[in-house]
């Protein structure tokens, strides 16, 4: 093939009308076994705008993972990749060294639960609420539930749309729980509440963490992150900036990181 | 039957009401008096065409294949109006036309199928137009509601999702709602069918001299197969919509927003 074909041939696959940039397919091969979650190769291309655009990055399998950028930076995109809300435009997503892609979406989501950002409460009462996750949950299966996440068992006769913001996201944490997930997904899980209530949740997803659940917080606020997490990704941009250990990311910020942080501390 | 006709003289007649509309829109400088002609002609034209070709249609001799292919162009415009009321909503003309069909099978089968009406080219092509006629705004609205109830409870459909439900049980309670906003303007008309105004059917019948006991029969009927088919045509779109908004792998199509 002569170099002017070659090079028709690479303009041919960069100008692809959905704006993906072609690149080489993700590695083939079993991939990191010490990860929990990898990305290869990912992007995420939502109205023609590239969203997300990740080489390669990995969550570990072991200790809190927090997701930390400014907003609108595709933090929540990732953690979405994650339980197969959205699915990326290129790349696979791995989950425990499989193809997430050839899972079942929703024995998935079982396993990977996830607390959004606004505490949503699904009609009818407490009681209602964890039983949309489980159906066969009994009324000692409700308290259990709601003991676990620091509530009394007299909630589970309240309506859940009239409990407060910190109540409720609570109550949605709980509801998460009743699928016995082995991984936790917070999603800005803490921004629409209280300082008091917020505490309350990291407390709370502490405890679950020191009982084996793998939590990953997608935050905006990297002293959180500092707060609940061992390891750290940086997204800027649509870009893995940065990832490593918090402290060791905290302690030699590469420069576009800095400026990230010392943005939000101002 | 007693029937009758008004003749091209009664015709010219009732325009003195145009006129009248005409001189108001003057008299008020409203600025409708080409408007109003326009309408009135183009009415006129339009009806005149159709009644030529349903002269030929509906003509004793005729075979009912033409019947049957004059119901299939209804349900093709009735697709195209659909879809063009409602265009935010994707892919709605196939599904129109898929709703509009089962409704009409469904309707026309139970029509003549139990000898309500005689099955002839006078009963087939009015009963399908009529049934038609009033799906139509029902189904856009079911089509319009159910974006707009997936697009607002986004929130609530993602955690049911999150917590494995499927995509299908996921927005039921939200397609539910839709549906019944839809086929609610519909019930409230046949419950109060007769009390504010007569119904078209009924109206027709009795100015053209039939009784009115014999049009009050007529009418229950008519009213009973529109009901059944606005029902119909709700409950195929609002599915028809939610299956669409929702992709393979049990998640809210991105292009709903919200």
């Amino acid at each position: 093939m002569s170099g002017v074909h070659r090079l028709l041939r690479q303009k041919g696959r960069l100008g692809g009308s959905t704006g993906v940039v072609a690149r080489p397919a993700a590695p083939p091969g079993p991939g990191d076994p010490t990860a929990l979650f990898s990305f290869d190769g990912i992007q995420v291309v939502r109205a023609g705008r590239l969203v997300l655009d990740i080489d390669h990055a990995t969550i570990p399998l072991r200790g809190a993972t927090g997701i930390v950028g400014p907003s609108g930076a595709g933090k929540s995109t990732l953690l979405r990749l994650c339980n197969r809300l959205e699915s990326p435009s290129a790349g696979i997503v791995r989950f425990r060294n499989g193809d997430l892609a050839a899972t079942d979406p929703l024995q998935h989501r079982r396993d990977v639960a996830m607390v959004f950002q606004q505490p949503v409460a699904l009609p009818g009462t407490v009681a209602d609420n964890l039983r949309e996750a489980d159906p066969t949950l009994d009324d000692d299966g409700v308290e259990a539930g709601l003991a676990a996440v620091g509530l009394p068992a007299d909630f589970a006769t309240r309506v859940a749309g009239e409990l407060s913001g910190g109540e409720r996201q609570r109550v949605s944490l709980a509801r998460s729980m009743a699928t016995r997930p082995h991984v936790l997904l917070l999603d800005e899980a803490t921004s629409a509440l209280d300082a008091t209530s917020a505490g309350r949740i990291e407390t709370l997803v502490g405890t679950l963490a020191a009982s084996g659940i793998i939590p990953i917080w997608v935050s905006h606020d990297i002293e959180q992150v500092r707060r609940v997490a061992e390891h750290v990704l940086v997204i800027i941009d649509g870009h893995v900036a940065q990832t490593g250990p918090v402290e060791q990311v905290l302690a030699a910020p590469r420069p576009d990181v800095r400026r990230f942080i010392e943005g939000t501390m101002s | 039957m007693n029937t009758s006709s008004i003749g091209l003289g009664g015709v010219a007649a009732s325009l003195v009401l145009v006129v009248v509309a005409i001189v108001l829109s003057l008299r008020n400088k409203l600025g409708l008096e080409r408007t109003i002609a326009w309408a009135t002609f183009r009415a006129f034209t339009q009806l005149a065409v159709i009644g030529a070709a349903l002269g030929l249609v509906l003509s004793p001799n005729a075979s009912l294949v033409w019947s049957y292919i004059w119901v299939v162009a209804m349900i093709v415009v009735g697709g195209a109006t659909v879809a063009n009321r409602a265009k935010e909503v994707p892919g709605l003309f196939w599904l129109a036309i898929l709703a509009l069909s089962v409704a009409e099978g469904v309707s026309l089968a139970v029509v003549f199928g139990l000898g309500i009406f005689p099955l002839e080219s006078r009963t087939i092509v009015p009963t399908a137009g009529l049934l038609l006629g009033n799906a139509i705004s029902s189904t856009v609205l079911a089509a319009r509601r159910s974006v707009t109830e997936l697009r607002e409870h986004r929130a609530q459909i993602e955690v049911r999702l999150s917590l494995g439900q499927s995509g299908p049980d996921a927005v039921r309670p939200h397609v539910r709602e839709a549906l019944r906003t839809a086929v609610t303007p519909q019930i409230e008309q046949t419950k109060i069918v007769g009390l504010v105004a007569l119904p078209g059917a009924m109206t027709g019948l009795l100015l053209a001299g039939v009784k009115p006991l014999a049009a009050v029969e007529v009418q229950s009927a008519v009213m009973f197969l529109i009901l059944g088919s606005v029902v119909i045509t709700s409950v195929v779109v609002g599915q028809g919509v939610a299956h669409r908004l929702l992709t393979p792998e049990d998640q809210l199509d991105p292009m709903l927003g919200g």
